[in-house]
């Protein structure tokens, strides 16, 4: 049987590309595609993926795919979706899916512009929280208190003292109509956001938390796993945003402290061996708690009625 | 028949936009290039050219627009100047090595700091490299007809590499000249639709922007620089075409102008060389055997074209209206480069001149004439560039001496 | 190793690189203890599982084993066997 023969016809992300084993934004990748159809022209500014899925002459895409530079996916994309519209090629779609050094950092000016026009361009962000693709650096999307290469943890460092940039409210806040955050570590509702994104027309943002085993330091069985707990902590919720007002979260089920996501990724262990590392992981425990209070992530208790005393600390 | 009307050179060019029917549009504002874009506007807000504009937050992103709209398959152009062009030098390298045509208008002004909005050639000339076509103009006709030519050229299919077409700010597209148009016909027929063999489509999906190796990167690069010679011939296969049609014959890559008797040849490109031509005509008068080689076509650079014309002559003056610090002029370096290892060449005298807008006229042109005549006679080139019109006591009192 | 011009390649060419070269462990399905969920089909980031007929296989060209369909299939049918020894 020819190889190709193998896979079923939604399979537009093929075998063979170079991504680390257990690679969170390949699998997201499948899915996306999986969730367009081929009828999308994918644009993918410079990183893991595109350096992964572009070795000359061993490309993955059944779909038609542009690498051109670093800064300028959303450029690119604004210029293709123009031409379709000159061409009156309504049926195709302009998609771009980029990692978070591209989409946070170097390409957030042009993704601004592309936003403020109203460009028919749904943006795709495979964030892994830093610039993978070269070893790891510190980007806008790492999050904070996390080891990064060019912010390390250190005798006198706890690593990122920044928080990570809120881009989905940047990004709503330019009027967009549709904005959404997901993970691979729950497929079926990734899909459905592609789907919904797709449904609209003009800008839509969706930004996809993808665990990456080889920095973030964990075996690489263990991606959706450690997906799952960035979701289950409260550090990455999971919703959705239509003409800026939220419409959707996705609630958790079993609730876990952040240390739990922490603790099995090298990039957050510098935090376990003092009283500084503690007192960082109790203000990652207060931002989980700020997007559970925030989006309303938890499930209402059953006994809301009844009165509790209050606590010794609240008096 | 056609129409002829005294208009600002800026609206000339949107004019020959126009008749070029492009798809996509994309341009960020800096001056002297804002009248090309704002006529081009108020042509499709009144209905009269069907094109999708798209206003763009920098220049990096008016030349990434054009890129991928170029490789969806759509005619697409864009304009900007000085540090606009700078600014888009990364989308014009990557856009050069995928093969995305299309055709910008680079309006000259001269590079910060200090800032100035004044004209020289640093822009281009500091984008030499990629692999664009560039392509430099006298007059707000050849402007409109060159552009006109530019589309074919970039569009060729053994081409498929970005055209500029270079003007002087101010001096071209702020002044008014007279301009006879081609009318929309005839540009149909000369200018057929865009039909790249490979363009984005999910009909036949392709892959854009691969990672390539050593093994392979060299070879890549050469077929850039192979398509560049190829592009020579075709350059002047396009303009004889056009010429045929208008009756308006600029020559091809170069305009050789009374250089068969000439002991003195100038080499220079742009606006400059239209008073260069009024003052050969007078030296002629006086007696003196001065000709000129207007570079129409800087890169690829016309080198054989360069040669043939400068044969006889003792000595050669380039104009340099730009200057790579801490070396030379470039178009003087450019053709001291194909000279040098020639048996009987002329001595090169490279000039620079017009930087930040310093007036090139005819008493500079004289004084280029004679010093160039003067390190002919004496048979020995100048270690240096000479700085027309330099005020070196200004430099030198600036610097404490 | 063609040049094409502008470095344009066909789409899908990613198979002539078979990168089950790089694993250290393969996954070994144990056809009595899957229930066809599907899930290892739809986790590997690699698209190495598929169907014949309604069972499951593992394309051993392109596996490199990170060993994401032993851990989540649910019923335990997965095994990581250590390569070549």
């Amino acid at each position: 049987m020819n190889v190709s023969q193998r896979f079923k016809e939604d399979e537009l992300f093929v075998s063979g590309h170079r991504a680390c084993h257990g690679c969170g934004m390949a699998l997201s990748v499948r899915h996306i595609l999986k969730a367009t159809g081929n009828n999308v022209i994918v644009v993918t500014p410079t990183g893991c993926l595109e350096t992964f899925s572009s070795p000359y002459g061993y490309s993955p895409w059944r779909v038609p795919w542009i690498h051109h530079v670093f800064e300028n996916g959303p450029s690119i994309a604004s210029g293709i979706a123009a031409a379709l519209k000159a061409q009156g090629r309504d049926n195709e779609r302009v998609i771009v899916i980029g990692g978070d050094g591209a989409t946070f950092d170097i390409g957030f000016g042009a993704l601004s512009g592309m936003l403020e026009r109203g460009d028919d361009v749904l943006y795709i962000c495979v964030d892994n929280g830093a610039y993978m693709n070269t070893g790891g650096q510190r980007s806008g999307a790492s999050p904070l208190f996390s080891s990064t290469t060019t912010d390390p943890a250190g005798r006198h460092s706890l690593g990122k003292l920044q928080k990570k940039k809120d881009l989905p409210a940047i990004i709503a806040a330019h009027g967009v109509p549709y904005v959404a955050t997901a993970s691979p570590a729950y497929l079926t509702d990734l899909e459905k956001k592609i789907q919904k994104a797709m449904e609209y027309h003009g800008p839509r943002y969706i930004q996809i938390d993808t665990p990456c085993p080889t920095v973030w330091g964990f075996s690489s069985h263990q991606t959706l796993e450690i997906g799952r707990l960035g979701v289950q902590s409260g550090l990455v919720p999971l919703y959705e945003m239509e003409n800026g007002k939220v419409t959707s979260v996705r609630k958790i089920k079993k609730k876990i402290g952040v240390e739990d996501y922490l603790k099995p990724q090298r990039r957050f262990r510098h935090l376990f061996s003092s009283d500084q590392g503690r007192q960082a992981i109790a203000q990652i425990q207060a931002l989980a708690n700020e997007n559970i209070e925030k989006f309303g992530l938890l499930k209402e208790p059953e006994n809301k009625n009844k009165e509790t005393k209050p606590t010794k600390e609240e008096m | 028949m056609s129409v002829t009307q005294v208009l600002e050179g800026s609206e000339a060019v949107a004019l020959a936009v126009k008749a070029c029917r492009p798809q996509v549009i994309s341009a960020y504002p800096i001056s002297p290039q804002t009248h090309i874009v704002e006529a081009l506007a108020r042509m499709i807000a009144d209905g009269d050219l069907d094109c999708q504009y798209v206003r763009v937050e920098s220049e990096f992103s008016a030349a990434s627009v054009v890129s991928g709209a170029s490789a969806a398959g759509s005619r697409s152009y864009s304009a900007s100047s000085s540090q606009g062009l700078l600014l888009m030098t990364e989308v014009l390298y990557a856009s050069a090595g995928m093969r995305l045509p299309f055709v910008m208008t680079a309006v000259n002004r001269a590079v910060s700091a200090p800032i100035t909005i004044q004209v020289d050639h640093q822009d281009t000339i500091s984008l030499r490299d990629p692999g664009l076509i560039q392509l430099y103009v006298e007059s707000s006709q050849e402007a409109y007809d060159s552009h006109i030519a530019a589309f074919k050229i970039a569009e060729d299919p053994h081409i498929m590499l970005p055209v500029l077409v270079c003007m002087d700010g101010w001096i071209l597209t702020h002044s008014y000249e007279r301009v006879s148009f081609i009318g929309q016909e005839d540009v149909n027929a000369f200018l057929p639709p865009f039909r790249p063999a490979n363009f984005l489509d999910v009909k036949n999906p392709k892959t854009w922007g691969s990672y390539a190796e050593e093994d392979v990167l060299m070879e890549f690069k050469y077929s850039i620089h192979s398509a560049m010679q190829y592009a020579k011939r075709r350059i002047n296969e396009i303009f004889s075409e056009l010429a045929e049609i208008t009756g308006r014959d600029h020559g091809g890559l170069i305009e050789a102008y009374q250089t068969e008797d000439a002991e003195v040849v100038l080499i220079a490109m742009g606006s400059m060389v239209g008073t260069i031509k009024e003052t050969i005509d007078k030296l002629r008068v006086q007696g003196q055997k001065v000709g000129l080689i207007k570079i129409r076509c800087y890169r690829p650079f016309p080198y054989e074209e360069i040669l043939e014309s400068i044969k006889g002559a003792k000595v050669v003056a380039v104009l340099d209206a730009n200057f790579s610090m801490g070396s030379e002029g470039a178009l003087g370096m450019d053709l001291k480069a194909k000279l040098c290892n020639r048996p009987g060449a002329p001595i090169v005298v490279d000039f620079i001149a017009g930087l930040g807008g310093r007036e090139v006229n005819e008493a500079r042109i004289v004084e280029v004439v004679k010093k160039a005549r003067q390190v002919g006679e004496s048979g020995l080139p100048l270690d240096e560039p000479y700085w027309v019109g330099l005020n070196l006591k200004l430099v030198e009192e600036g610097a404490g001496k | 190793m063609k040049i094409t011009m502008g470095a344009v390649v066909l789409g899908g060419t990613s198979l002539d690189y078979k990168t089950g070269s790089w694993r250290d462990q393969r996954p070994v399905i144990d056809q009595d203890l899957c229930k066809k969920c599907g899930i290892c089909e739809s986790i590997c980031p690699d698209g190495c599982v598929y169907q014949e007929e309604d069972v499951y296989l593992i394309d051993y060209d392109y596996c490199k084993g990170c060993g994401l369909c032993a851990y989540e299939c649910p019923a335990d049918a997965i095994q990581m066997i250590s390569e070549g020894k």
